[in-house]
């Protein structure tokens, strides 16, 4: 593997958690598009396991970027890929936090919110089908994808049940 | 600050930091259940309509939502230290579970059996996401608008691959000058 260039990637995500309105969701797809189409640092396969060991981990789901980080740099590609998601959080945050308890009713907070829940739910439809067709190799996983959807519409279930379920699938080799 | 300080009492750094870490390492799935439930209904350090007034900031914010709130939570509630407490226990164990799991996917991720049950978990997750995305999209109005801003979106990333940033550089902008058009009239 070539030696992984932790500045652009430190950039990289930099950028991309300042523009992460809607949670970490919204950026999968350029996370994906980075790490595996342009600079073949993971895998497809690679990139899938990552994201779906970290939804196992207790903790924000956002980890999985972390995960990414350990597995191409060890303790510094942790750093690269972990303290551009603090960064937002620490200055956008507090002072945007700040300025809430001064103006509570500022019209263009509103404004800001109704305006970007639709992209927010765009982008994390195009994660959802990017994370299907990265995992799904043939009609089997959809299916399993789809039984997923199913339940969680109906049902609140913890999802390490479903997970387990999902190994339980994969181990029997039904998938 | 001041405004800030006098809404509520002054709690201390490690409380907020136990506090934090067990959200945290009580969250599968999603953190947001486990911390409405620690700071709401077991300290009640915050009324459910502060809860929901922090939470709406920390979704309309960049990043992940539960982690705006753990800042903003730790700042109003104890300062900087109180904020750096908060985050140190809500990321600082995760991030050693992750790693420790980095490390055994390393060792073992290539075993058939693990593959086996990865490619089933994995299957399993992308339906979690899309299930999640289904009941977001219920909240948005019967209107063509953001039904168009939102599938643009889709368009532009998730089927063109356009990067983030030209995509929301595009669309931003104009989503919300029409959210705020709408809201004048």
């Amino acid at each position: 593997m070539n030696p992984v260039d932790l500045g652009g990637l430190f950039l990289h995500f930099l950028i991309l958690w300042f523009l992460a309105i809607g949670g970490p969701s919204t950026i999968f797809p350029d996370i994906h598009r980075y790490v595996v189409d342009v600079h073949h640092l993971l895998t497809n396969a690679e990139f899938a396991e990552i994201y779906t060991l970290a939804q196992v981990a207790p903790g924000p789901n956002a980890m999985y970027v972390t995960m990414i980080g350990w597995h191409l740099a060890g303790w510094l590609g942790v750093a690269a890929t972990t303290i551009p998601l603090l960064i937002p959080a620490t200055t956008l945050t507090l002072l945007v936090g700040h300025l809430n308890e001064r103006y509570p009713n500022a019209p263009i907070g509103y404004a800001i919110r109704r305006g970007l829940t639709p992209i927010t739910i765009g982008l994390v439809f195009a994660s959802s089908t990017i994370l299907m067709r990265t995992v799904n190799h043939d009609w089997r996983g959809y299916l399993i994808t789809l039984l997923t959807v199913a339940v969680v519409l109906r049902k609140s279930l913890n999802p390490l049940w479903l997970f387990a379920g999902g190994a339980l699938a994969g181990i029997l080799g039904l998938v | 600050m001041q405004q800030a300080e006098s809404q509520g009492p002054k709690i201390g750094v490690l409380a907020i930091f136990l506090t934090f870490s067990h959200v945290t390492l009580s969250s599968f799935g999603s953190p947001l259940f486990w911390a409405r439930r620690a700071l709401v209904e077991r300290q009640h350090w915050l009324t459910e309509r502060e809860f929901v007034d922090l939470l709406a900031l920390g979704q309309l914010l960049p990043g992940p939502n539960v982690l705006n709130v753990t800042v903003m939570f730790g700042y109003r509630f104890a300062g900087w230290t109180g904020a750096a407490a908060a985050v140190a226990g809500f990321l600082g164990w995760p991030c050693l579970v992750v790693v420790g799991m980095g490390i055994l996917y390393q060792h073992y991720g290539t075993l058939p059996q693990v593959q086996q049950a990865l490619t089933g978990m994995s299957s399993v997750a992308a339906g979690l996401l899309l299930a999640t995305v289904i009941k977001l999209s219920m909240v948005l109005p019967r209107h063509w608008r953001p039904w168009l801003f939102g599938a643009l979106a889709f368009v532009g990333v998730g089927i063109m691959r356009w990067p983030l940033l030209w995509v929301m550089g595009a669309l931003a902008p104009w989503a919300v000058v029409a959210a705020w058009k709408e809201q004048q009239q």
